[in-house]
């Protein structure tokens, strides 16, 4: 294992982890760390577990073997109270938004304020517009998740996954269903929310625009070997990864990201 | 068939075998593939394949094809199948260029050795054995659930877990003031089906006027909780199973967990609760017009006094009788809400899914409802309550 560094100390590390579904294995014998601070990308094709591992990553899903520290402190030896804790202090947005909809936009995030801290009615009102403002949604606040758009419903679950100012962020595949100015307002956001609140990001994602835009550290998880095949910057994956899956990933993706420009025009 | 007569071609696409002296087979497809129907056999055609020994290599000859498709792909990738077994290589240079791309696309990926559950058969055993298993382990995840509501329950009354009280008074809303209207009707004609059942029987000895003891006791007792559990299992329970099967499709229980609210808590108390405060008042409900029922029936039809009817009525329940109708109809609330959302919460992620959780919740609901109403009243005769 590598030494950790003082400055930048490991916000999650994982060892040896192996995540199954009964006897069908995953992926087996993971072994990452994420600086805190970092934009750190769970890539990989359709299909190879990466939303499995990072539900792993957030406590929704026993590992079958292998241990999960946030902070240094193991996730899953943890008594309950603790694990509740340490889950309150990650913020998740899911893939579908998964708003609950028997709630406003503005009840989603004022749930979570009203139960987890001690704030007046006022200041929760108000917190909850700030956050639905910084996504956008401003005057929003009353309408039902059924009412709006899914690009809208990401947004707000987004403003709910930021509602207690966690320490980490998880997103997964935050860009399926955006159209490509949507995706990279969504990247843009989520690099801002990373300086201004200094929390730590792990995104599920395949969307190779992000990739180069966002991404700090990564790991490619392999469908047929089920497990990690590459780790490092993506840029620099890019430029000196031997591995034949991750090259033709990535380089297909910086083909296609020219290729698409161009060819739009006719 | 309208669809063949607006081709206006003839069906005469057909497949031949020729063999030549140097062991190439050549397949040669002719005429028009475009027809849905009377496309030539692939299996016969292949079979023909070793006949005068096995072929050096087999050559697919598409130039009097005047059109294709899929179909005629089917049989193309059959050639191809048969061939990788004998190991003989496939010549498609006379097939038309579309086709041979479409060739190249198929077998680009190799089929992939995949660990499908769902592929593999069993034997009956096996099948047997693995039921076995789940059905253990279901029970144990029914009863896991059952701790579950009972430790939420009590953190409740501690103050420790998270309720919204909007939701127990929308719940109460929809399942018992909503749910008045089809209790009242049922109500009614059950009480009337049993004034007259009993009529006909009594009319016998003179005895009408015990069609109200009849009655008053039958639905008391029996029918008003049954009717109205099974009423709220089809109504209620199904929609609990669904909501809930929603909002796992959704992700929205793992949202859930994951910012630290309990599922059971949140959603599945509030709705038990509901069920439970409003079942043993729709009870009492059902019964007093099930018993109006009776009463009406019997004055219209027998001519029996109303005071007569009521008189009857009251010298033959007693309070026990009362409590006992109510405390099933108590029962068979927490039964039906807790079915309805255990197979909510044990839902798949897919539309069909929520389907299926709906219906066994119902299902599930009144099979449970019907076997404990028998067991109470073995208990009841047995303990001469």
């Amino acid at each position: 294992m590598a030494e950790p560094t003082k400055e930048t100390p490991a916000h999650i590390e994982v060892k040896d982890m192996t995540v199954a579904y009964g006897d069908r294995v995953i992926q087996h014998d993971l072994a990452f760390s994420v600086k805190r601070g970092q934009v750190f990308l769970i890539m990989g094709g359709s299909g190879c577990g990466k939303s499995t591992v990072m539900r792993a990553l957030f406590g929704l899903t026993r590992p079958a073997r292998g241990q999960v520290l946030h902070g240094g402190v193991d996730f899953w030896a943890a008594g309950a109270e603790e694990r509740e804790r340490m889950m309150r202090r990650c913020g998740v947005l899911y893939q579908s938004g998964a708003l609950w909809s028997s709630l406003t936009l503005a009840e989603n995030i004022s749930v979570l304020l009203e139960t987890f801290t001690d704030l007046r009615p006022r200041q929760v009102k108000e917190i909850v517009s700030f956050k639905l403002a910084l996504v956008g949604l401003a005057g929003f606040e009353e309408f039902y998740p059924s009412e709006i758009s899914g690009g809208m419903r990401k947004r707000a679950g987004l403003a709910r996954a930021m509602a207690l100012d966690p320490e980490i962020l998880f997103f997964d595949e935050p860009s399926a269903g955006l159209d490509p100015v949507s995706s990279r307002r969504l990247d843009e956001l989520i690099l801002e929310l990373r300086d201004s609140l200094g929390a730590t990001v792990v995104i599920v994602t395949h969307e190779l625009a992000s990739v180069f835009a966002i991404g700090d550290d990564s790991i490619f998880l392999d469908a047929v070997t089920k497990t990690l095949i590459a780790h490092g910057n993506p840029k620099e994956l890019l430029a000196h990864s031997t591995v034949p899956e991750v090259r033709a990933f990535l380089t297909r993706g910086a083909e296609a990201g020219n290729a698409g420009i161009t060819s739009a025009a006719p | 068939m309208g669809y063949m007569t607006d081709q206006n071609q003839s069906s005469d696409a057909a497949a031949t075998l020729e063999r030549r002296p140097d062991g190439t087979v050549v397949v040669q497809l002719r005429g028009n593939w475009k027809q849905p129907a009377n496309l030539p056999a692939v299996d016969t055609l292949l079979g023909r394949l070793d006949e005068g020994g096995a072929p050096i290599r087999v050559e697919l000859d598409g130039k009097e094809l005047s059109g294709w498709d899929s179909g005629m792909m089917a049989l193309v990738m059959g050639v191809f199948d048969a061939c990788a077994q004998r190991k003989v290589p496939v010549d498609t240079a006379g097939l038309p260029e579309g086709a041979q791309r479409l060739v190249r696309l198929a077998r680009a990926v190799p089929p992939r050795a995949t660990d499908h559950a769902g592929s593999a058969r069993r034997s009956f055993l096996a099948a047997f054995g693995a039921q076995t298993i789940e059905f253990v382990q279901s029970t144990g995840a029914v009863l896991t659930f059952l701790g579950d509501c009972v430790q939420a329950t009590v953190d409740l009354f501690r103050g420790k877990t998270m309720f919204r009280r909007v939701d127990l008074f929308l719940f109460a809303q929809a399942a018992g003031a909503e749910a008045f209207p089809i209790v009242s009707l049922i109500s009614v004609l059950i009480g009337m089906i049993l004034a007259f059942v009993g009529a006909y029987q009594l009319k016998q000895f003179g005895a009408e006027i015990y069609i109200a003891a009849g009655v008053a006791i039958g639905v008391v007792r029996e029918m008003a909780p049954m009717m109205t559990g099974i009423i709220m299992a089809g109504r209620t329970g199904a929609a609990f199973a669904a909501q809930i099967g929603t909002m796992q499709v959704n992700e929205e229980v793992d949202a859930l967990s994951t910012a630290g609210f309990s599922p059971i808590g949140f959603l599945v108390l509030p709705r038990l609760l509901a069920l439970a405060v409003m079942m043993p008042m729709l009870c009492l409900y059902a019964m007093l017009m099930g018993i109006g029922g009776g009463a009406l029936v019997s004055v219209t039809m027998f001519g029996i006094p109303l005071s007569t009817y009521i008189d009857q009525t009251r010298s033959v329940v007693s309070l026990s009788d009362f409590s006992m109708g109510v405390g099933k109809g108590l029962v068979f609330g927490i039964v039906v809400a807790a079915v309805g959302c255990l197979r909510g919460v044990q839902c798949g992620r897919s539309a069909s899914a929520v389907g299926e959780a709906a219906t066994s919740a119902v299902v599930s609901g009144i099979v449970a409802i019907i076997l404990l109403d028998s067991l109470a009243a073995v208990i009841c005769t047995v303990l001469h309550i």
